[in-house]
């Protein structure tokens, strides 16, 4: 008996669409593998919302619930993940490639002497000898096909590769018991500090509106929050901005930023350096407002508006109000 | 206290890459190679605990790899450039980084019988960004594990860390010996001076020979990513086209 697993991570009580992407992943694969699909869910107290890894394929929820999960321990979850595979004797297990979900992973692979695809973004296809996935390689300058003949196999989904679909079934759902062990929570969490916590969350954002040196500096910055604001998108920024402090460092997106790949980016008076583009080049859709019509980042884009931002931008935020006025139900 | 600093060698994000003609590998000739930009963080940190207690702490650097045919393509030049930030001594593991399991075996087995108290690697590489190694030796020594680190503050026997989770950060406390990889802001990167660049040329770089591990993972091939095609070019004035378009995508 075996299964595609998927660790259905919680984020305060509630699972993430990075969650819903691996299920659906998982859920290919396992219809590709003829094998049924798993969910397992990892906390410190059952959540209400385990009906929705039903609604998207999940046949079977597995618990594991101890006070100790109330805290992140990469090695107790790894350790509780990896009793599971063993005792089920599971050879197929998608993380979601989250904060968590990377630095599990790792340590699983060890602990169940599995291999290990990391950040792939489409499911692993089976070949006559093992599996192979896609990667993004060298900043988004490549796509490597991976591939291993070893099982277990374990792979992290890049967030953002598979767009969430529900495939509901009747699961069922059980207890899987683990004993938790002090050693693997050395490392103690004194205490958790939120950043503004109204705003979507940059990973998670489906758009996103970011913003340059080309802005002048922070008091304009009220342009790329009204734009965000009517398209219910995160913001975001170049290196040099967080680094002169006009920006919070946290919405720094780069190759030293944060890595994003929404549906839509929106780059305002960004330049399009190279070391930008390696944390923005895989978004599905790129828009770039911009007055040089030289500048690099129009070879990224998808549509190009040369003129200045702060013309186009309100002009922007006033139309995209406008349809959604005439549009709203 | 004794410092692991782990680099990893990579391709310079501004070189031009191309592939071998089967696609199996990166086609090395004119490429740059440069320490990780996230390994840059671990050495500028550990150069700044050093510089607090000179005898007390000793940092040595280590990188799996081969040098290359170049002189843009050597793994002891970037380890002497490490060194060059004022740390102890280096070592270079004579193999082909072949997988993440197997870069992990080489590190956990050289650490072994070393008594680290602090492991430090980079949050991922910037040519897989595969996030691996790291976890792989905390899991291989059985260590504790931060990923993401931003700070870190040892102090007898114990560490206070902040780690950057989604939409925060935590704060953590986690005795020595453990296995950090860093995010921005662990440390400010730094440029070595001259001085440092002379007396890293007469500093030990140990070259090892690997043991024996079995990759787990290939690379079957390389593709050029899927193609822009030109973009659409929107006027200025007619805004309205671009939320049409992006509407008729479902985007707005
Ligand atoms: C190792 C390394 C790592 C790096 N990592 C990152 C990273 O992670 N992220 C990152 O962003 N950068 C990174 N950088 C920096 C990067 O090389 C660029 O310097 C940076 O991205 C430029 O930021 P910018 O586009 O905001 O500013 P600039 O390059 O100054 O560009 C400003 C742009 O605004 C346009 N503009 C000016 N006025 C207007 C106007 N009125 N209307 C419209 N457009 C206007 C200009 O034409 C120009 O294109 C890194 C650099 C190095 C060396
Ligand atoms: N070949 C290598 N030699 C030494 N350290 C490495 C090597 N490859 C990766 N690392 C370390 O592991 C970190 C994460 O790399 P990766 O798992 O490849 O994303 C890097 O930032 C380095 O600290």
């Amino acid at each position: 008996m075996s299964a595609v697993i998927v660790w259905a991570e919680l984020t305060e009580g509630r699972f993430k669409k990075p969650v819903f992407e691996a299920l659906t992943a998982a859920r290919k694969w396992a219809d590709a593998l003829g094998l049924p699909m798993w969910a397992v869910v990892i906390g410190d107290k059952l959540p209400e919302a385990i009906p929705t890894l039903g609604e998207y394929g999940a046949e079977r929820v597995l618990r594991i619930v101890s006070k100790e999960f109330g805290q992140f321990s990469s090695a107790g979850y790894a350790r509780a993940l990896a009793a599971l595979m063993k005792e089920k004797n599971i050879s197929y297990a998608i993380l979601p490639q989250t904060y968590d979900g990377r630095a599990i992973a790792p340590m699983l692979s060890i602990w169940t002497d599995a291999a290990l695809l990391s950040g792939v973004i489409s499911t692993p296809e089976k070949t006559d000898s093992g599996f192979t996935a896609r990667r993004i390689a060298y900043s988004n300058k490549g796509i490597e096909w991976v591939f291993s003949a070893h099982l277990p196999l374990i792979v992290t989904l890049k967030p953002n590769s598979f767009v969430p679909e529900k495939s509901p079934r009747d699961f069922t759902e059980e207890d899987f018991s683990f004993t938790p062990e002090a050693k693997d929570w050395q490392a103690k969490v004194t205490h958790v500090e939120k950043i503004a916590s109204d705003k979507i969350p940059l990973t998670e954002a489906e758009i996103v509106v970011s913003a340059g040196r080309g802005l002048k500096g922070p008091e304009n910055w009220g342009l790329v929050e009204d734009l965000a604001k009517v398209l219910g998108a995160a913001t975001a920024c170049s290196k040099p901005v967080a680094d002169v402090g006009w920006r919070p460092h946290h919405e720094h997106v780069g190759q030293t930023g944060i890595q994003i790949s929404p549906n839509l980016y929106i780059a305002i008076g960004i330049s399009g350096a190279i070391q930008h583009l390696a944390g923005v080049a895989s978004s599905k859709n790129i828009v770039v407002i911009n007055n040089d019509p030289e500048a690099p980042f129009f070879k990224a884009a998808d549509y190009g508006i040369v003129g200045d931002a702060f013309e186009v931008v309100p002009r922007l935020t006033e139309a995209i109000r406008r349809y959604k006025e005439q549009h709203a139900h | 206290m004794k410092i692991l600093c782990c680099i990893s060698h990579v391709p310079d994000t501004t070189t031009r890459i191309q592939f071998t003609a089967d696609g199996k590998a990166l086609d090395r000739t004119g490429v740059t190679f440069i320490i990780n930009p996230y390994d840059d963080f671990i050495l500028a940190r550990a150069a700044e605990l050093k510089e607090k207690n000179p005898s007390g702490v000793h940092v040595t650097v280590l990188c799996v790899g081969k040098n290359g045919t170049s002189s843009t393509d050597s793994v002891d030049a970037n380890l002497r450039k490490a060194l060059a930030l004022g740390l102890d001594e280096a070592v270079r593991i004579d193999a082909e980084a072949s997988d993440a399991f197997f870069v992990a075996s080489q590190i956990a087995a050289y650490a072994k019988g070393e008594g680290f108290d602090l492991l430090m690697f980079g949050k991922e590489s910037i040519d897989y960004n595969g996030s691996q190694v790291a976890g792989m030796v905390a899991a291989m020594l059985d260590l504790p594990f931060i990923s993401y680190a931003t700070s870190i503050e040892p102090q007898n026997g114990v560490a206070k860390l902040t780690r950057e989770i989604t939409g925060g950060k935590e704060h953590i406390e986690c005795p020595l010996p453990l296995v950090l990889s860093a995010q921005k802001g662990l440390a400010e990167w730094r440029i070595p001076n001259v001085r440092g660049i002379m007396q890293a040329k007469s500093k030990p770089l140990h070259v090892l020979a690997p043991v024996e591990a079995k990759p787990r993972v290939q690379t079957v091939r390389h593709e050029p990513p899927p193609p822009k095609g030109s973009f659409k070019k929107i006027d200025p004035d007619k805004v309205e086209e671009l939320v049409k378009e992006l509407a008729n995508k479902g985007l707005v």
